[in-house]
C-alpha cells in the first residue's frame, strides 16, 4: 500500500485554483522533497493530506480519507506546520504531559532524552525560548511519536544555519529508519539535497516534475562550458543555459557523460538549478508538453 | 549486570496496534487539563476574589461582638441578616467572578487558538474537533460552577473559624452564633443556584459565545453583541415592540422559575426552591436544545478553520 495516493486532487479558494488536478503517489519509507515557488500549492497539498481542508478528487493517506478521519489518521501521522505553532503560554513540562496524555504512540522517555541534548529547561515557557529552541522542542515531541508519516512544512524557516543543520541531522540519525515516510517542503533546497530520496516540483497547483535522487544524479549533468566549445555544447540540446561569472553553464538531461566531459567542467546540478531550469521552461505554453513528458519519464 | 536501557528501540518489536480514540476518555480529560494550563484565571480569579473577601471580613470581625450583642435583641430574621450578610456577599461575589470569567473564556477560546496559530499544533494530535469543543464547553458549564462552589466553601469555612474565635473570645455562645447564621442554607442555595442558573439556564448563552468564537475572524465580542442588538433596534423601529429585548432580559436575569418567594435574591432565606416548575419551563429545554445545536455548529466550524 502506498503511504499517500492522490488522483485528480483539486482545491479552489473562491476563484483561485490552489491545486489543479494533482496526481501523487508516495511509497512508504521515502523522504520526499516537495519544492515550489510561493503560492504554488505546497501548503494546500499538505493541508489536504493532513485532513485540515476539504478537497475534490481522490486522496488516501495510509489507507484513510484524511478529511473524514483526521483524528484517527493523526495517530500515525505527525506534522510540523511551521516553527511558530507551539502555543507561547505553555510550559515544556505541560506540553509533554499533554501530548503523552492524548497521543497513544508518544514515548515520554524518548522526548526527555532528546530534550536532554538541548539546553531547554522543563520549567520554561515556550515564549521564553529562542526560535531555534522552539524548533528543537517541537522536533523532540514529534520524534518521540512512533508515527508512520511525518510532514514538515518549512520546518527550518527563520532558523540560523547551525539549528538548520542540526535539525536535519537529528531527523536522519534519530528518527528516519527506512520504514517511516517523510515529506518536507522548504525554500532552502540546497540543505535537503542529500537528505531526500525523492524530489517533486509543484507549480501553479500542478506537479510539474518528479524523480528519485538516484535518477537525478544519473540523468542530469551541468557543464561549465569552455568558450570555444559553446556551439558544440548547444548542439547537444541543453535543457537550460545560464551565465555565471561570464561563462556559460548548460544543464543537460540524459546526455552521454563522456561526451559532456569534453565540453568543460561537469558536475551534478543542485536542486535549485534544476528547479530554475524546469520552471523557466514551463513558463511558455509550448514548452509545457515537454515538461509533462519529463515528469512522466521520471515517474515511469 | 544491569537492566538494559529503555531507550534502545528493538527492531523486532511489533508496532503497537492503533488504539481506538473514541473509546478512550483520556483525550477529553487532557483537553480539559490543557484549558486549565492556558486559562489559569479559571481557578486563580475566584481564589483572588476569595482572598479579597477574607481581607474585608477582617474589618467585619472588629464589629462582630457589637453586632452579636445587637442580634440578641432583634427578631430572628433581622439578626440572621445582620450576621449572615458577609457570608452571602462572599458567595455572591465569587459566583459573579465565575460568571464573568465564563463569558470571557467562552468568547476567547476558539478564537485565541486561531489567532496564535496554535490550532495547527492541536490539530496535529489525535483529538477530534468534537472532543476539543466539548472539553472547552465543560469549563463554563461544569468546571467554573464547581470551582466557584469549592472556593466559596473554603472561604466561608475560614470566615466561620475566624468569626467563631472572635465570638467565643467575646463571651458569646458559638453554638448560638452558628444557629443564627444558618450557613447550610447559604451553601445549599448557592449549589442550587449554580446548577439551575449557571449550568442549565446560561448554557445557551455560553454556547452562543463559543459559536461566535469559532466563527469570527476578528473582534468576536462585537459579533457576539451587535447582532442581538441589531434585532432589538430593528424590532423597535419596524414594529414598535420590544419582545426580543424582553426575551434577552429574561435569559440574563432568568431562571426565576427555579425559586418561589424571596426578593429575587437566590440566597434570600425567604425563597424556596421549586425545581419542579423550573424543569417544566419550555424556555429551559428550548435553551438547552439551542445550546446543543450551536455547540455542534462550533465543532463543525473548527474543523474547517485555519489560523487567522
Amino acid at each position: 500500500m502506498p503511504c499517500i495516493e492522490a488522483r485528480g486532487l483539486r482545491k479552489a479558494f473562491g476563484t483561485t485554483v490552489a491545486l489543479d488536478g494533482v496526481d501523487l503517489r508516495v511509497e512508504e519509507g521515502r523522504i520526499l522533497g516537495l519544492i515550489g515557488p510561493n503560492g504554488a500549492g505546497k501548503t494546500t497539498a499538505l493541508n489536504a493530506i493532513l485532513g485540515l481542508i476539504p478537497y475534490d478528487g481522490q486522496l488516501r493517506v495510509l489507507g484513510r480519507d484524511p478529511w473524514v478521519e483526521r483524528e484517527r489518521l493523526m495517530c500515525d501521522v505527525s506534522f510540523i506546520a511551521d516553527v511558530a505553532v507551539l502555543p507561547r503560554w505553555i510550559r515544556v513540562s505541560e506540553v509533554i504531559d499533554y501530548v503523552a496524555g492524548v497521543h497513544p504512540r508518544f514515548d515520554r522517555m524518548k522526548a526527555a532524552g532528546f530534550l536532554a541534548k538541548t539546553t531547554i529547561k522543563h520549567s520554561s515557557r515556550v515564549r521564553e525560548l529562542s526560535k531555534g529552541m522552539v524548533a528543537q522542542l517541537h522536533l523532540a515531541l514529534v520524534m518521540a511519536i512512533d508515527a508512520r508519516l511525518l510532514i514538515l512544512d518549512e520546518p527550518t524557516l527563520g532558523l540560523d544555519i547551525l539549528y538548520r543543520k542540526q535539525f536535519y541531522d537529528s531527523l536522519l540519525n534519530d528518527y528516519y529508519d527506512r520504514t517511516r515516510t517523510i515529506i518536507v517542503t522548504t525554500h532552502q533546497v540546497e540543505e535537503i539535497q542529500h537528505v531526500i530520496t525523492d524530489l517533486m516540483f509543484i507549480d501553479r497547483g500542478r506537479i510539474v516534475f518528479g524523480c528519485n535522487m538516484e535518477d537525478f544524479e544519473s540523468r542530469y549533468a551541468e557543464v561549465t562550458v569552455k568558450p570555444d566549445r559553446l556551439a558544440d555544447a548547444r548542439a547537444l540540446k541543453p535543457m537550460y543555459e545560464r551565465q555565471l561569472l561570464g561563462r556559460s553553464v548548460l544543464l543537460y538531461d540524459r546526455v552521454d557523460r563522456q561526451q559532456l566531459a569534453t565540453l568543460g567542467e561537469m558536475r551534478t546540478p543542485g536542486i535549485a538549478d534544476l528547479f530554475v531550469a524546469v520552471l523557466g521552461n514551463a513558463g511558455g505554453v509550448t514548452e509545457a508538453g515537454s515538461v509533462q513528458q519529463q515528469y512522466e519519464g521520471a515517474t515511469r | 549486570m544491569t537492566t538494559p536501557p529503555q531507550s534502545v528501540s528493538d527492531p523486532f518489536r511489533p508496532s503497537p496496534p492503533a488504539p481506538s480514540v473514541s473509546a478512550s476518555t483520556r483525550p477529553f480529560y487532557w483537553s480539559v487539563r490543557r484549558e486549565l494550563f492556558e486559562y489559569r484565571s479559571i481557578y486563580l480569579a475566584p481564589l483572588a476574589i476569595g482572598g479579597v473577601v477574607l481581607l474585608g471580613f477582617l474589618v467585619v470581625l472588629i464589629h462582630l461582638p457589637k453586632n452579636m450583642q445587637r442580634a440578641m435583641t432583634m427578631e430572628p430574621m433581622a439578626h440572621r441578616h445582620a450576621l449572615a450578610y458577609p457570608f452571602e456577599v462572599a458567595a455572591a461575589l465569587i459566583m459573579a467572578a465565575a460568571f464573568i470569567i465564563s463569558i470571557f473564556y467562552s468568547l476567547d477560546s476558539l478564537y485565541g487558538e486561531r489567532r496564535d496559530r496554535s490550532i495547527l499544533f492541536w490539530k496535529s494530535l489525535p483529538v477530534s474537533d468534537f472532543t476539543t469543543v466539548l472539553a472547552k464547553a465543560s469549563i463554563p458549564l461544569l468546571a467554573l460552577p464547581v470551582i466557584a462552589f469549592v472556593v466559596t466553601l473554603l472561604v466561608e469555612t475560614i470566615m466561620l473559624l475566624l468569626s467563631s474565635a472572635v465570638v467565643a473570645a467575646s463571651g458569646f455562645s458559638v453554638a448560638d452564633y452558628w444557629n443564627r447564621l444558618e450557613l447550610y442554607q447559604t451553601m445549599w442555595g448557592l449549589a442550587y443556584h449554580l446548577v439551575t442558573v449557571h449550568m442549565l439556564w446560561y448554557a445557551p448563552l455560553y454556547c452562543w459565545l463559543f459559536l461566535i468564537s469559532a466563527w469570527s475572524r476578528r473582534t468576536p465580542f462585537l459579533w457576539a453583541v451587535l447582532p442581538p442588538f441589531a434585532v432589538v433596534i430593528f424590532e423597535k423601529i419596524a414594529f414598535h415592540t420590544t419582545y426580543f429585548l424582553g426575551f434577552l432580559n429574561e435569559r440574563f436575569s432568568g431562571g426565576n422559575e427555579a425559586v418561589g418567594g424571596g426578593k429575587g435574591n437566590m440566597l434570600d432565606p425567604d425563597m424556596h426552591m421549586t425545581p419542579g416548575p423550573f424543569l417544566l419551563t419550555p424556555g429551559l429545554w428550548l435553551g438547552l436544545l439551542f445550546a446543543a445545536a450551536v455547540l455542534w455548529l462550533a465543532a463543525r466550524l473548527r474543523r474547517r478553520r485555519s489560523p487567522l
